[in-house]
């Protein structure tokens, strides 16, 4: 393996950590208000999300910083090619981010609400947009931007239903849970259409079969893992229902990334597209050395805040 | 004005911004883990440190209320190299991305996780992992300033790499971590944001003292006002240094800059330096910027005409006026707020409230060290002019020319509405809730079920 297609396969990874982790944060945001009767619900459902949801964001900045480095052509194109799109991601990244921070720190109605509305944008317009910038990456078309957006949206929702049915007692979690066989009747048939064309085919709902078999297995198993995530939820089992959507998240990220390679944006190759040998040399040593540490503080975070989070804690 | 323009209007805007908040953070986060850490070992020893864990409790809020608009701004700053600067992207992503990279990986991680793990871990952790949690994260926020102030050196004074292909290419990674430019300017600009986070304190406290007509329950005005007056006199001692040597640097390697700062339009010997245009001091521009009163300072029109010679007919000079008077702004506002603290040190000595007058000019400490540290940035950036990369890469070439004069508009209107709507909001938080001042502490925080099941795994 070439150290452009290790660094193309760790940009991969970095957007997938930042999907399945942002994910459900996106999914708690826009689906706080419906999940909650009063204010105390309402700091019930960001309490799960509260000490982690900046260090997921991380991933984002972690994954766009990797690809100026790895792939700085790449990077421009994206970044310019998508323009005003990305404003408009930033600009709901910054609401929801002071929105968040802030909550905690105003008392009346009226700067709650504010908070609580630039947690909702904030949240709505990343998930659906993120998704419209990829379909728009691979296909190139209206239909599929809007596609893409729509399953990227609905399937943080569903991801975060399910994280803060997994993360909470008491009517909270119950709410949560019928949110997420709600937004799943959105979720599984938009997913039925968009992601058998992902292996291969440059038009929406039209299957390749000739397409690489990893990918249409891929491909497949995110399908599978988004079904069995709802049947789950149905049967209260919270956190195998969590680890399905997860890994629906990560399959259906790993098939578009598969899809990408090797010339994710037209006249962009990843071989063009990449810095010198020299520096991702470095940038492997980097990641050696580094992401495995942060995997492992992340994860006693989330070991530190494993309880479930009640009404009257915080 | 063309889309060139709008994106260095952008560009400038959003930094600035940016660079209001970034500072507090990078000291505030020091101070406030000083201030918890000296809790813990008063504690420890039995002794009473109530006022010192409100003071952390107090602090640490309006820390977190300009915390999240430091981190909410900078995602823009990432995003906006690709955006409106492709080209230039294209050109240095292959060096400039690496320490930013870096920074994500080394540093962002650690500033958000451990201040995740801080807020919300007050009852949860035992003690000690709580705060070491949040020395973690100010460690995260001072790595990261070295990161891309590493990166931004390497624009003015390009090193460890070779030009293959139109885009640069890094052959040295050390040279790029420990350019010369770089090694000055770290110290310079992350001492600044302790003059500046000092200057928030010292304001804070002073302001907190004519409202409360004392030092405040067991003296606590005075533990914060001298802390901080303590840190901003250090730091104000370190930026005087770092910024000698930053100016020794700049006659080798952006001469132009140095002529710029200080008017100078023609190569002189013994160059004399101007205080404020007209009034000058013989030999001293010289003597600051060689160590020598006789050595050859470069000036503006002749730089001119050797760039002309080298690259090829174009403007050279960056905006004169904007560059001179930045430079004094700088050195007289940070003068000012190190001076204060000076005086501060003294008037504080005794355990009785300092005079009235000082504490009301304590009230100055907050503006005038962040206008200095932006006056800084102005220098520093606008001097470099008109190079993105200095001698390599102008910033005509630098940026994205598929994006329309319309697009960068949109987003330049978009940011900058945003961005005052938050600035009034940020200002109101911080004002409502300095005047509130510290919440009384519980008598001892309850220990929850989780606290007294997690330490046996903490360690």
């Amino acid at each position: 393996m070439t150290l452009t297609t290790f660094w193309f396969i760790m940009i991969a990874f970095l957007w997938t950590g930042y999907f399945v982790l942002e994910g459900f944060d996106f999914g708690v945001g826009a689906l706080m208000p419906l999940l909650s009767r009063s204010d105390a619900d309402r700091r019930q459902v960001l309490t799960t999300i509260g000490p982690v949801w900046d260090g997921n964001e991380v991933w984002l900045i972690t994954a766009v910083g990797a690809m100026f480095a790895a792939f700085p052509v790449w990077y421009a194109h994206m970044l310019s090619g998508f323009y005003l799109p990305l404003f408009l991601v930033i600009v709901g990244l910054i609401v929801r981010g002071v929105g968040l921070e802030w909550r905690g720190k105003v008392t009346s109605r009226r700067e709650l609400a504010l908070c609580d509305a630039g947690i909702v944008a904030g949240s709505v317009l990343p998930a659906f947009l993120w998704g419209a910038v990829f379909g728009h990456m691979v296909y190139g078309t209206a239909l599929a931007t809007a596609a893409g957006g729509a399953l990227s949206l609905t399937m943080a929702m569903l991801h975060g239903a399910v994280f803060v049915a997994l993360r909470t007692t008491g009517p909270v979690r119950a709410r949560a849970r019928r949110a997420a066989l709600f937004v799943s009747a959105a979720a599984v048939p938009l997913a039925a259409v968009a992601l058998p064309s992902l292996p291969g085919s440059s038009a929406l709902t039209v299957p390749d079969w000739s397409a690489s078999p990893f990918l249409w297995a891929s491909a497949l198993a995110a399908m599978a893992a988004l079904a069995s995530g709802v049947a789950l939820v149905w049967r209260r089992r919270e956190g195998w229902a969590f680890t399905a959507t997860a890994a629906a998240i990560v399959l259906t990220t790993a098939t578009l990334f598969g899809r990408l390679w090797p010339a994710p944006m037209p006249g962009v190759t990843v071989t063009a597209a990449a810095s010198a040998p020299y520096t991702l040399t470095v940038l492997t040593w980097l990641g050696v050395l580094a992401l495995p540490g942060v995997i492992a503080y992340q994860a006693w975070t989330y070991w530190v805040f494993r309880r479930r989070v009640s009404a009257r804690s915080e | 004005m063309d889309a060139l323009d709008l994106a260095r209007w952008q560009f400038g805007v959003t930094t600035v911004y940016h660079f209001l908040f970034v500072p507090l953070t990078i000291g505030l986060g020091v101070f406030v883990a000083g201030l918890q850490t000296a809790w813990l070992r008063r504690t420890r020893r039995g002794e009473d440190g109530e006022h010192l864990l409100r003071l952390t409790k107090f602090f640490g809020k309006l820390f977190l209320i300009n915390f999240a608009m430091g981190v909410v701004t900078g995602i823009v700053q990432e995003f906006q190299f690709g955006m409106n600067w492709s080209q230039y992207s294209i050109f240095v992503g292959d060096v400039f991305g690496a320490p930013l990279a870096m920074e994500a990986l080394l540093a962002f991680f650690l500033e958000s996780t451990f201040l995740g793990l801080w807020i919300f871990g007050w009852e949860r952790l035992p003690r000690a992992v709580h705060l070491a949690c949040l020395w973690a994260a100010v460690i995260g926020s001072n790595l990261s300033a070295y990161f891309i102030l590493a990166a931004n050196a390497w624009m003015k004074h390009p090193v460890g790499y070779e030009v293959v292909g139109g885009r640069a290419r890094m052959t040295d990674l050390w040279a790029v971590l420990t350019n010369s430019t770089a090694l000055a300017q770290v110290p310079h600009v992350v001492a600044g944001a302790f003059v500046v986070a000092g200057g928030f304190v010292i304001a804070v406290s002073g302001y907190r003292i004519l409202r409360e007509g004392s030092y405040g329950e067991a003296g606590m005005w005075r533990t914060s006002l001298r802390g901080a007056l303590v840190m901003t006199a250090i730091a104000g001692i370190v930026v005087a240094g770092t910024g000698d040597q930053s100016a020794r640097l700049l006659r080798e390697q952006q001469p132009m800059k140095l002529a710029a700062a200080e008017g100078l339009r023609h190569d002189t010997a013994g160059a004399s330096f101007s205080i404020v245009p007209g009034v000058e001091v013989p030999s001293l521009l010289s003597l600051l910027a060689a160590h020598d009163p006789q050595a050859v300072v470069q000036g503006t029109d002749d730089i001119e005409r050797r760039y002309t010679a080298a690259f090829g007919p174009a403007d050279y000079t960056p905006n004169l006026p904007v560059v001179f008077w930045s430079f004094r702004v700088m050195i007289v506002f940070g003068m000012a707020t190190v001076g204060l603290s000076f005086l501060g040190l003294w008037l504080t000595r005794r355990r009785a409230g300092p005079p009235r007058w000082f504490s009301r000019l304590c009230v100055l400490a907050l503006p005038l060290p962040s206008a200095a540290i932006v006056a800084g940035w102005l220098l520093s950036e606008i001097g470099r002019q008109p190079w993105t990369v200095q001698g390599e890469l102008m910033t005509a070439a630098s940026v994205s020319p598929g994006v329309s004069l319309t697009e960068v508009a949109a987003t330049l209107a978009g940011f900058t509405l945003l961005y005052g709507v938050l600035a009034l909001a940020e200002g109101v938080l911080l004002v409502r809730h300095i005047k509130a001042g510290p919440e009384p502490v519980p008598v001892e925080p309850v220990p929850s079920g989780e606290a007294r099941l997690t330490p046996t795994l903490m360690y």
